[in-house]
């Protein structure tokens, strides 16, 4: 496991997730959101939708902390970028911080890993878990309240399997 | 009072957040057509059997729906996108006369930043001419409270209360704590016919009792804890409103702020009282400078943004520049387009009307895309409906083929009026109603042409052949337009008419059907890389390195467009 992501506990957690419409981006980024609300954050997430479906470009902001101000991840303070798609990341690196961890090797691990491209967000999700102080049991309610049941014991397989092997992620 | 053990956090959007505030506070009557950001208000609200909510058929019908509800006793809700609010422009304008009787909410979702829109007007400015008071949140959390709020005042002063989001606050989610409904007891309905029938003498007597309740509200704005001063560091002060407030918050947190959420009409003395109290004030708002107007017609001195943050949406990191006094520097990185869907009906029209070289005056919806690159076939798109009427204005001028072409939902909305027209005015020429079974690009919702309500009970449904008939259509034919040369057969014919036509293009969104076929496969050997078939725009179509085209089967959908377009024969079923 890598080195848990601790930080002063007054502050905000920013975590920014970019991809395209259709690579389950916002059901990524609800997850997490939930995970955090479930361990008694704040949580602030926000993205635009809309235009999500067709295929064009997808950002949403993740923000958890004590109290939550801006909606948006303001340039340059994103703790996280998690990219599900290489042209949309090299757009937003602007956003991290100094010591901000990009998990663009993520990515790559991601569709070299999972057979189903449905799971890569999930998978995605396992390593990000890796970082962030969330209980598995929170992480697991929220899976299952964000996916339909038919999927949701493949997506936790997948996710746990993410959060525990191996992989080095540079 | 809230149960305690019946409430929950959840995490909920500004737009069901303030759904869920007006579910609380007993709304009875909502009503809304399907527009980004504000969709998600009546979808929240229809899952609960209390509320009787509707699609309607567009924004002035379902703002009457609202009204005549409250006036009728019972609270009621209208929920528009900015623009929407232009087409209850009627209405609206004359309902700060009659008043209210139960309350009655407006809820306006503004969209700076265009994220999905033809516009970014700034309703604050509509609240003001209408003369209706106007809440502005900041955040979910707000957003509930303030549902609350704005029935109180909506009923203490025989008003319709305008509730101002904008998409940032309508799509960030928030810890919400969910309570339970309170039984709000109906109003008597009375006969008042001074108060409801707005014929010159009564309107007149009306507008006296409107300027009495604007010095009224005007007194409460004041006094209200939506205006809030928070006193720190007297160094710098900020007047703001909306998600700006939080934007400030964020990169100033030791500032003083007067955060406005109450914001028509303004808090004079407030403004006056908060603005001795700092050295330095700035004003922050996005879009038009609504607040930072009034400050300077009170005399009051302040710092602003440049004129050039009036365009776009504010980020927080813009908030130092402003305080900088700068320009806004315009992000060159262009994001990525959106595309019609594999698949989609919409691609094989606009391919037909693009072989035939036609000018194609658009609409709104999905179809719109049919604008861009490389597809490059809809010449014009303004409002909802216009695509008919610009067909017409164009006819009468431009010596060249026309077509105008609009969705089957936007034809609901708006466009019957121009088919009408176009028949009583005696023009000829070809309109083809995009229908695919649904309100695709706001997120599939039905219309009355889908014969489903909004809790998805079955219903009348529309017969759209019937009707463009009774508007006058000469002609009406139903095509399917993934039979891509009936398609252009069936265009071309009705071109050489001198006969009004409608072809009705029908085949469900892709996004509804279940339907997939089999993807076809290319033969290398017969490509002649002539790239006809990438000209459709298909996310399932890719160029390889080696020059040859690639289906990518899990995208595609079989709908076998690009067979019919290729003309080497390369691409092919098994």
């Amino acid at each position: 496991m890598p080195k848990q992501y601790t930080r002063n506990s007054k502050d905000t957690v920013n975590v920014l997730f970019c991809g395209i419409g259709g690579q389950g981006v916002l059901t990524a980024s609800e997850i997490l959101s939930d995970a955090a609300l479930l361990e008694g954050y704040h949580v602030k997430k926000s993205e635009v939708h809309g235009m999500a479906q067709r295929g064009g470009s997808v950002e949403s902001h993740v923000r958890f902390g004590r109290q939550v101000f801006s909606p948006l991840i303001p340039y340059g303070q994103a703790d996280f970028l998690v990219s599900f798609f290489k042209e949309e990341h090299d757009r937003m690196t602007g956003f991290l911080t100094n010591k901000g961890i990009d998990l663009i090797k993520g990515l790559s691990i991601a569709l070299d890993s999972v057979v189903d491209k449905r799971y890569v967000n999930i998978f995605i999700l396992g390593l990000l878990s890796r970082y962030l102080i969330l209980k598995e049991d929170n992480w697991i309610r929220a899976i299952e309240r964000a996916v339909s049941s038919k999927y949701s014991e493949e997506n936790k397989k997948i996710f746990i399997k993410a959060r525990s092997d191996e992989y080095d992620l540079g | 009072m809230v149960d305690s053990q019946k409430t929950k956090v959840v995490l909920l959007s500004g737009d069901e957040a303030i759904a869920q505030g007006a579910f609380e506070e007993g709304v009875r009557v909502a009503a809304s057509y399907p527009g980004t950001p504000a969709s998600e208000i009546l979808e929240y609200l229809a899952q609960f059997q209390e509320v009787d909510s509707q699609w309607s058929v567009n924004e002035k019908v379902a703002f009457e729906i609202g009204l005549s509800a409250s006036i009728a006793g019972g609270r009621s809700l209208f929920a528009s996108k900015h623009v929407g609010i232009n087409v209850a422009m009627d209405p609206l304008m004359t309902s700060s006369y009659t008043g209210v009787n139960a309350g009655f909410i407006i809820v306006s979702c503004d969209d700076p930043g265009i994220h999905s829109s033809q516009n970014e007007q700034d309703n604050r400015l509509i609240a003001k001419i209408a003369k209706i008071p106007l809440l502005e949140p900041s955040s979910p959390s707000e957003a509930r409270s303030f549902a609350a709020i704005g029935f109180d005042i909506s009923e203490s002063f025989d008003t319709p209360v305008m509730i101002r989001l904008t998409t940032r606050i309508a799509h960030t989610k928030e810890n919400i704590s969910v309570g339970t409904r309170k039984e709000i007891p109906k109003r008597d309905f009375k006969i008042d016919i001074p108060k409801y029938v707005m014929v010159p003498r009564n309107a007149y007597q009306r507008h006296i009792l409107l300027e009495n309740r604007i010095t009224k509200l005007k007194k409460l704005s004041d006094t209200s804890p939506l205006n809030k001063i928070e006193l720190n560091s007297r160094k710098i002060g900020f007047i703001t409103s909306s998600v700006s407030y939080l934007y400030v918050k964020e990169m100033y947190p030791d500032a003083s702020i007067f955060k406005i959420g109450f914001s028509f009409p303004l808090p004079d003395n407030k403004i006056r009282k908060f603005s001795q109290s700092v050295k330095e004030l700035f004003v922050i708002e996005e879009l038009e400078p609504y607040l930072e107007e009034h400050v300077r017609m009170l005399g009051v001195k302040c710092k602003a943004k440049h004129s050039s943050f009036r365009i776009g949406e504010l980020r927080p990191e813009y908030i130092k520049d402003i305080v900088n006094e700068k320009e806004k520097k315009e992000d060159k990185v262009a994001t990525r387009k959106p595309v019609m869907c594999p698949g989609c009906p919409h691609r094989a029209v606009f391919w037909a009307l693009k072989k035939l070289k036609l000018i194609v005056t658009g609409d709104i919806g999905c179809y719109t895309l049919g604008a861009l690159a490389p597809i490059n076939s809809l010449h014009t798109c303004l409002c909802m409906g216009s695509s008919i009427t610009f067909f017409e204005g164009f006819k009468r001028v431009l010596d060249k083929q026309v077509v105008g072409v609009i969705g089957d939902s936007t034809f609901v909305h708006t466009g019957i009026p121009g088919l009408i027209n176009l028949s009583y005015n005696q023009m000829k020429g070809l309109v083809i109603i995009l229908d695919n079974g649904t309100t695709a690009m706001t997120g599939n919702q039905p219309h009355p042409a889908t014969g489903l309500t909004i809790k998805g009970n079955k219903t009348k449904r529309l017969n759209l052949e019937e009707l463009c008939k009774s508007c006058g259509a000469d002609n009406v034919s139903v095509v399917n337009p993934h039979q891509v040369k009936e398609l252009e057969e069936s265009i071309k014919k009705s071109l050489s008419l001198d006969a009004l036509s409608v072809i009705i293009a029908r085949a469900p969104c892709m996004l509804l059907t279940k339907d997939k076929d089999q993807a076809p496969s290319v033969d290398k050997s017969k490509c002649k890389k002539c790239y006809i078939c990438l000209s459709l725009d298909c996310p399932a179509l890719k160029k390889c390195e080696d020059g040859s085209v690639e289906i990518n089967e899990a995208l595609c959908s079989g709908c076998n467009l690009c067979i019919e377009v290729c003309n080497a024969k390369a691409i092919y079923k098994k």
